[in-house]
């Protein structure tokens, strides 16, 4: 009897371990495939990130794979949904690199899950393309650590520009309380003396607030002649909304997070005359020919427009570039070592893609400079290059 | 303080005050008639902002509105019947689990059905940019219809448990269920009322807020907690209280703003319940006495 039962779970055993090996078998007749992670906050309060970053993300790697992969290995690209929470971006990152085994991650889309797993990647040596745009990620570098989007500081730089031409001086500085929004304050604090710009009120809120009437009341208190909301969740909408509900006048400038039409659509009349600086990819079609970009550019937007019946947006050229730039550098480098990645991103030069021309280095992991952004402004539902008044 | 800039902050409290009186005042209705706290509250109010818009697209407003309130009294009414029905026998506790359980499902599935997008109603009265002024202050004409429909949900709620017979069939349940169901009165069918009505004042609680704070599909886990906060903190099954309590949190959450920032309004509105729990448990209005003879 005792026997019978144990032959049994030895035989229920082996039955199992076959399965499990089978499953993980490489399919018959190719090579092993590159595996690429991707931690991207697919749900939750980066949505409006992390989804155009997936879909784009599997765009490309089908892209890939359709014109013969990379070395010529196919491309295996798992997507973890972080739903933007540190505490997962953790979890998935530990479960890529121990786990699944990948070569390289990408993402992910929030500035503090990146934070969370920098020293994580770093210590593990693995190569990470973050999404996500606090300069806090690459400064100071980590070996392995590497962003696409371009600096905050350059953002607060040419806002404060901006703000110098049009004859403003003091202003309102508002922020998601998220590590977006703290590392885009800091920003804008660190540089307003540089160019001669008052910070009358800096204030911090939840990042998913519904109304923020209140809050503006306070930055209007303050007299000042111009707000700026640094945030990526859909409160930047709110935030234009409620300034024209309480009949205030000033100028509202909002960091490059503002790049999606879709908050342009959730704003509607209340968006008109927003000014923000981002890449070019929104206002690709408004570029003259001789742009290096362009043709990229537009390529980009007409095939996510054709896949998903939606604009694209720059965060999913965050992806985007990503993707492209690993593709790149895996195939200077002939290897998936990650050693040798690193070495080859740190030595790509002049690569065009969507949010600028990459030249990385050793001392630079992002790549892009401050050539790399424009103003836009909205005009009748729509982005156009902001030329001033 | 200037007083058009008391003013201000006045209105700001009354939007946020009036929309927790809404998601208590339907805390309150599923309680009284089970004696439980349903966590799938706030996902009620999420369901009405996401149908109306979508219906907005098809339908003029107003029936855009009506029809999400009735569908999502419908989904209220089909939870109970189909899945608290079966665990009630398991207890209170049970019930409440299974509420959470619910909510997440239903936030799921929004998520299937809407995607993770954000949504607006279009505003009821004007734009997004319209305004008006009142005593120095200015805000969106929304404001009427957000204070004005609560105000009328109350006054409509308290006129039906009073003089309605399904009303007071629902207060005799809630009181003592063995009785009224002596009494000829069918405590299932109550309680399956009880939950469609919740549902509708949820769904119009989320209608009349959409344009103001957009809506997408996790927007009910937050409001079910600030509902629920507001209950407890007026005391549970009191809707008088719910609204009273509301507009509390709602002036303390604005008025605030003024010291903290915006980011720690929560911590704010937590303590202050806190503390009135420590010193009265059963809630500002709450009844100790009444709140014994409930199971939970």
């Amino acid at each position: 009897m005792r026997i019978g039962r144990i032959a049994k779970a030895a035989a229920f055993c082996a039955l199992a371990l076959s399965c499990l090996s089978s499953a993980f078998a490489a399919p018959a007749g190719t090579a092993d495939p590159i595996k690429i992670g991707a931690i991207f906050g697919v749900t939750g309060p980066a949505a409006y990130l992390g989804a155009p970053e997936d879909k784009t993300a599997r765009m490309v790697v089908d892209d890939i794979n359709k014109s013969g992969g990379i070395l010529g290995r196919q491309v295996q690209l798992i997507v973890k949904d972080s739903g933007a929470s540190a505490e997962k971006a953790i979890s998935f990152a530990k479960q890529l690199i121990e786990e699944d085994n990948v070569v390289a991650i990408i993402g992910p889309t929030t500035s503090g899950e990146s934070m969370a797993i920098k020293d994580i990647c770093q210590k593990a040596g693995m190569p990470l393309l973050s999404c996500a745009s606090a300069e806090t990620i690459t400064n100071p570098v980590a070996k392995y650590v590497f962003k696409v989007p371009p600096k905050d500081n350059y953002i607060a730089e040419w806002l404060y520009q901006t703000m110098n031409k049009m004859g403003i001086s003091k202003i309102g500085v508002i922020a998601a309380n998220t590590g977006f929004g703290n590392g885009g304050k800091a920003q804008l604090e660190k540089y307003a003396s540089k160019y001669g710009i008052t910070i009358a009120i800096s204030e911090v809120y939840d990042a998913a607030a519904t109304d923020l009437t209140a809050l503006l009341t306070k930055v209007n208190a303050a007299g000042v002649q111009a707000v700026v909301n640094w945030s990526i969740e859909p409160a930047q909408a709110i935030v234009a909304k409620n300034m024209r509900q309480l009949k205030m006048t000033q100028q509202l400038f909002q960091s490059h997070g503002f790049a999606n039409i879709k908050y342009v659509e959730a704003a509607g009349e209340a968006a008109e005359g927003i000014i923000f600086p981002c890449a070019r990819l929104i206002i690709a079609d408004q570029l003259s020919d001789s742009n290096p970009q362009k043709k990229l550019l537009m390529k980009y937007n007409s095939d996510y427009k054709a896949m998903f019946k939606e604009d694209a947006s720059t965060f999913g050229g965050h992806a985007f570039d990503a993707l492209n730039i690993l593709k790149a550098a895996i195939e200077s480098a002939k290897s998936t070592d990650a050693d040798k990645i690193v070495a080859a991103i740190e030595g790509i030069k002049n690569f065009s893609g969507t949010g600028g021309v990459f030249s990385f280095s050793g001392d630079d992991h992002n790549g892009l400079q401050m050539d790399g952004i424009v103003m836009v402004t909205v005009k009748k539902g729509k982005f156009v290059p902001y030329t001033g008044k | 303080m200037q007083s058009s800039l008391f003013v201000q902050y006045l209105v700001s409290g009354l939007i946020y005050g009036s929309i927790y009186a809404a998601v208590a005042i339907g805390f309150n209705i599923i309680y009284n008639a089970t004696g439980i706290i349903n966590f799938a509250q706030g996902e009620f109010a999420m369901l009405g902002g996401m149908i109306s818009s979508t219906l907005a697209g098809i339908l003029p407003l107003a029936l855009a509105v009506l029809a999400a309130v009735a569908l999502t009294a419908l989904v209220g009414a089909a939870l109970e019947r189909v899945f608290l029905r079966k665990v009630a026998r398991g207890g209170v506790l049970k019930m409440v689990i299974t509420t959470i359980g619910l909510s997440i499902v239903i936030r799921e599935a929004a998520l299937l059905v809407w995607g993770e997008g954000v949504r607006t109603l279009p505003f009821f009265t004007g734009n997004e940019v319209s305004s008006v002024s009142f005593l120095g202050a200015n805000f969106s004409p929304q404001v009427f219809w957000v204070v004005g429909i609560t105000a009328l949900v109350v006054a409509g709620l308290t006129a039906f448990f009073r003089f309605t017979l399904i009303g007071k069939a629902m207060r005799g349940c809630s009181a003592n269920r063995d009785g009224a169901s002596l009494c000829g009165i069918d405590p299932g069918r109550t309680v399956t009322i009880a939950f469609g009505l919740s549902a509708a004042i949820g769904a119009v609680a989320g209608c009349i807020v959409a344009p103001l704070t957009q809506t997408h599909y996790a927007i009910g886990t937050g409001l079910a907690i600030k509902g629920f906060t507001v209950a407890a903190f007026g005391g549970l099954g009191n809707s008088v209280a719910a609204v009273v309590a509301g507009l509390f949190l709602g002036m303390l959450e604005s008025f605030s703003i003024i010291v903290v920032p915006e980011a720690y309004k929560d911590v704010v509105t937590i303590c202050v319940l806190l503390a009135v729990l420590f010193v009265k448990p059963s809630g500002l209005f709450g009844s100790r006495a009444v709140g014994a003879l409930k199971d939970y």
